[in-house]
């Protein structure tokens, strides 16, 4: 069994949202950077489990950035991974990206291929879709749970207001959220050992982009809180009828 | 030329997402000078034609058993079809779990450029661009898509649905449907809930309630107010909730019209995912919860005290 993990980078949840160059790009001053939190907690951890319960698994990461995250990928790798490549590229065009990890998948032939369901700075839900596409697999998007029975996974997704269960046989591409795993923390062992696993670094394959950031904005701040004294809810009541017109 | 707009449903329910998209996309369409034409590939008992009064003048049904359950790989094929038939230069989405799936693919299979979340119809005085929320909703990016075909899917609540008068031409088509590589074997919905994603008021609740046994008047609330309820990050960590209700930074983003929050402490990462909500109302017996700086409205107090007191009240005007 071999699995591929999508790995991206992200700024720290806390980190001050604030854009330079006459708005078009995001501020790093002072940034604390981590693997965006569904990769690292969901999609990387369950290929863990997997791993754990079929120790002859390979887990390979894949990381479309620069050289900024590689401390990232390390980290990555002291959770679990046995060896990791990054496709050297600074785009954040998802079309763009996600050709150059289709291409690092197709060389790896993998069973099973994992990305979190979105990214917390982008937002784009995308990637994972577009791999499949690029390489005509199934695509389950939004999976909860995971279990692998041979070539068979059993997975579980989201649908509004429940969720699915749903047969498929490998190769398929899956993007993890909250069920699928509990997160961890990397042991010292897991460290020491990262400092030694491969990380490649491959230069990307030409692919188009197919979209760019004109500029960024922040939400126009709120006016500020109107406080209704705690025995006085029948006023609290009226304002949000008469005024904010919300009931 | 057309706008073409994808018709989600579910058991035979066109959702309410797509309303919002039918109403945006046929704005688009009326921007671009071309028509507005929308596609369904399920069995649907709403009348189809009446649809026409959101915008769209021709609805192409696409009729096969092996479309009953969403597979993002069969759907796109067909979609793709429909939408060379339709000579759409737009595909519009709901940015929701069926959206989510298929809007990707279609857009690395057209090579359209995508826009993933969009809230704001686009900007077309000087190319094509469209607003979508970065930063989990601390912010806004503008992204220009530079493709002859473009794909848009459509954050849900943000788009205001629109009824007029018409009705649209249905017409059947005939396309190549493949057998899907995923089968759904089993659905579980939780019956007469409103789905998180789609609600317009959602009532929220966090470890100030001090345990699951106090969720009875969060219940309580949430129905005289035919609300969804969530919660935040600890309280489905701790299985006092399941985790579909975890709203925040890594749960659900959400845009109700009203989020009412209850013994949540307003933390960046909860506000991540409900600070595009149009009204917020806060309800901790600390002044300085951080919440208060996010809200709208709000009472300092005891939730075990405020809240029976404002379903009361509530009771009262809904009569
Ligand atoms: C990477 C990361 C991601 C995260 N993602 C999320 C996320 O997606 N969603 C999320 O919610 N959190 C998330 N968190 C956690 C977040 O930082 C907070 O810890 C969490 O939101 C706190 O939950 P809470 O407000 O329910 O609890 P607390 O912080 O414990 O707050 C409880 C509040 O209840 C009030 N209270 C107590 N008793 C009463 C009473 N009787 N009446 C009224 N008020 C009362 C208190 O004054 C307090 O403000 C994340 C954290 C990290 C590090
Ligand atoms: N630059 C990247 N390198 C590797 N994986 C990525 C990258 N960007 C996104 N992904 C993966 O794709 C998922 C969805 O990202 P997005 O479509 O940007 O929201 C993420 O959770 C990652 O698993």
């Amino acid at each position: 069994m071999k699995i591929l993990v999508c790995i991206s980078k992200t700024p720290d949840t806390t980190a001050k949202i604030a854009f330079t160059d006459n708005n078009t790009k995001f501020d790093v001053n002072g940034v604390q950077w981590i693997i965006n939190p569904y990769d690292e907690w969901y999609a990387l951890v369950k290929a863990i489990e997997l791993k754990e319960a079929d120790p002859s698994t390979v887990i390979h990461l894949v990381n479309a950035g620069g050289a900024d995250a590689d401390p990232i990928i390390r980290k990555a790798l002291a959770l679990g991974g046995d060896e990791a490549i990054r496709v050297n590229t600074d785009s954040h065009d998802s079309f763009y990206i996600a050709s150059q990890l289709a291409e690092v998948a197709k060389q790896g032939s993998y069973d099973l291929i994992f990305t979190g369901k979105e990214t917390i700075d982008y937002n784009g839900s995308s990637i994972g879709g577009m791999i499949a596409e690029l390489m005509d697999l199934p695509y389950v998007s939004l999976a909860t749970k995971f279990e692998l029975s041979g070539t068979k996974a059993t997975v579980t997704r989201e649908i509004e207001g429940g969720e699915e269960v749903c047969e498929v046989e490998l190769p398929v591409v899956v993007s993890a959220q909250k069920g699928m795993a509990e997160a961890r923390i990397p042991n010292m062992r897991g460290i020491m050992a990262a400092r030694t696993k491969p990380l490649k670094v491959v230069e990307p394959v030409a692919a188009d982009s197919l979209t760019t950031v004109a500029g960024f904005g922040l939400p126009p701040a709120k006016a500020g809180v109107k406080l209704v004294d705690a025995e006085n809810v029948d006023e609290l009541v009226r304002l949000l009828h008469e005024e904010a017109k919300a009931i | 030329m057309s706008v073409l707009i994808f018709i989600d449903a579910a058991e035979g329910q066109v959702k309410k997402a797509s309303y919002e998209a039918l109403t945006y996309g046929a704005k688009i369409a009326e921007q671009l000078g071309v028509t507005a034409e929308g596609v369904v590939l399920s069995n649907v008992s709403e009348d189809l034609a009446s649809l026409g009064k959101y915008g769209v003048k021709k609805i192409y049904q696409v009729s096969n058993d092996a479309l009953d359950h969403m597979d993002a790989q069969v759907y796109t094929k067909v979609i793709a079809q429909v939408a060379e038939a339709s000579a759409a230069t737009v595909i519009v989405f709901s940015n929701n779990v069926d959206g989510k799936a298929i809007a990707p693919r279609l857009s690395a299979r057209m090579k359209a450029g995508l826009v993933a979340g969009a809230v704001a119809l686009p900007d077309t005085s000087n190319g094509f661009t469209v607003k979508k929320n970065v930063f989990s909703g601390k912010a806004f990016a503008n992204i220009s898509v530079a493709t002859p075909i473009k794909v848009i899917s459509l954050s849900p609540n943000a788009y205001k649905i629109e009824a007029g008068e018409g009705t649209a031409e249905v017409v059947p088509f005939t396309a190549t449907v493949d057998t899907p590589k995923v089968k759904v074997t089993n659905v579980t919905k939780a019956s007469g809930e409103i789905p998180l994603t789609e609600a317009e008021i959602v009532v929220s609740a966090g470890r100030g309630l001090k345990g699951p046994e106090n969720w009875g008047m969060v219940e309580d609330l949430a129905k005289v107010l035919h609300a969804a309820t969530a919660c935040s990050r600890p309280v489905a960590d701790a299985h006092w909730r399941p985790h579909n209700e975890h709203v925040g930074q890594t749960g659900y983003a959400i845009a109700p019209n009203l989020y009412i929050a209850i013994g949540i402490s307003g933390a960046i990462q909860h506000l991540a995912g409900v600070n595009r909500s149009k009204v917020i109302v806060v309800i901790n017996k600390d002044p300085e919860a951080p919440f208060f700086k996010a809200a709208d409205y709000g009472i300092v107090g005891d939730a075990f005290d405020v809240v029976p007191k404002l379903t009361e009240a509530i009771k009262k005007i809904k009569g």
